[in-house]
């Protein structure tokens, strides 16, 4: 087979964040390059925070999945130089927050100024907004805690970063 | 710049991350409420985390791996300022150091974002998203706290009172500050302690809380050449009990 980006791309969706098994990485936008260079493959992923304990198992879910698929000539790197922000996570990412219970993180082009931009986030059971933010920080670092005061449930929140 | 001078830098960022992201950890199960406990511990995972980025960077320069700078060296070998060392005390003086410590990382790693070495402008630009959250967290808790009742107000103004010598600490200048600011690494201490007084006065402000006169407080310098308080080195020495057990072993 011939190997192209979108082929690889179409592979890297099977790759979960494991810590939210709904969301691939591609949708996720963690998958910042490939380049093909004859039977070589590159990836390259950044991180979403520089602590998620995640990571290395992402790094190595994305090597399983070429070797998987008989590309065994490749090259996966995981560095900074394209800053993950929470506007990389695709529309269909988004769908797959929000149906997993997570509220997902409004766009922010870069403008986070204070916790307003997620004090009223969207309930993902009710998509009331009035809601409450209980902490900036939740069970993952990636998370936060929110009440809904329309249907009384507590919810997560994937942070806008 | 002479490759010392760089590493000296990266040492003291490094060492104030692991350091206070060690102490933050203490309040794991602690917290004197849920939502603190959580907010603590997860501070605490990215700070060890993001001082792991700075470890790992001076592993590129050729000192040794990260894990055996972080947990072989003792505590005069450290660069951190006296301030994050220092036990977390009560609920009262964690919040205040949390506040005072992470505006001025944040204008940090702000100024680092634009410096010309581009593998320490990529780290930094990454940490300036994740302290922000630390930074607003601080500035939520300050406000709600000091304007509660007169018990918590008292507490944060005797912690503060007790905090700001050694905040000011943290910008103990480096010997290598002039030939770090001349090859435009970033504007040095001086200027970060400058926007950080000007930042955390808005908020203390808002807070109630008074900021005394910046020139009858006395810093207390000494942590960035390894001159630290008694607390230091038992927390190194608990800090790094389990990978002394067995340095080869494979996590």
């Amino acid at each position: 087979m011939t190997l192209t980006d979108d082929k690889i791309l179409e592979l890297l969706k099977e790759v979960k964040d494991p810590e939210i098994p709904v969301i691939s990485l591609v949708d996720l936008g963690v998958i910042t390059g490939i380049e093909i260079e004859e039977d070589h493959v590159t990836v390259n992923m950044t991180p979403t925070f520089i602590g998620c304990p995640a990571m290395d198992y992402m790094k190595q879910d994305v090597v399983d999945v070429l070797s998987k698929n008989g590309i065994d000539n490749h090259t996966v790197n995981l560095n900074l130089k394209t800053t993950w922000s929470s506007d990389l996570i695709s529309d269909e990412g988004k769908r797959a927050l929000k149906k997993f219970g997570l509220a997902p993180p409004p766009v922010h082009n870069n403008l986070i100024e204070d916790l307003d931009i997620i004090e009223h986030a969207e309930c993902p059971n009710c998509d009331s907004t009035n809601t409450t933010l209980k902490s900036p920080f939740g069970p993952t670092l990636c998370r936060s805690l929110h009440h809904c005061n329309s249907c009384g449930e507590a919810f997560e929140s994937f942070k806008p970063i | 710049m002479t490759e010392e001078a760089l590493k000296d830098l990266l040492y003291k960022i490094a060492d104030d991350l692991l350091i206070l992201g060690h102490r933050n950890s203490e309040w794991t199960g602690m917290g004197p409420l849920l939502e603190e406990d959580i907010a603590f511990s997860s501070m605490a995972q990215d700070k060890v985390g993001q001082s792991l980025a700075f470890y790992s960077l001076l592993h590129q320069l050729g000192e040794q791996e990260p894990d055996t700078v972080a947990f072989t060296r003792n505590a005069d070998q450290f660069h951190n300022c006296q301030f994050v060392e220092l036990p977390i005390g009560e609920y009262d003086f964690s919040l205040i150091r949390h506040f005072l410590f992470d505006h001025a990382d944040y204008i940090r790693f702000s100024m680092l974002a634009e410096c010309p070495i581009e593998e320490v402008a990529q780290v930094a630009r990454k940490l300036k998203g994740e302290i922000k959250y630390h930074v607003m967290h601080a500035n939520t808790w300050i406000k709600q706290l000091a304007t509660a009742n007169l018990e918590a107000h008292d507490r944060l103004q005797n912690s503060l009172n007790e905090a700001l010598p050694y905040a000011l600490g943290i910008f103990e200048p480096s010997k290598f500050e002039k030939e770090i600011i001349e090859a435009g690494v970033y504007p040095g201490e001086k200027a970060i302690e400058e926007q950080w007084k000007e930042n955390i006065a808005i908020v203390l402000e808002q807070a109630n809380l008074n900021l005394p006169k910046w020139n009858t407080i006395k810093p207390i310098f000494g942590g960035r050449y390894g001159k630290h308080t008694k607390h230091l080195q038992p927390l190194v020495e608990e800090m790094s009990e389990v990978f002394r057990v067995d340095p080869t072993a494979d996590w």
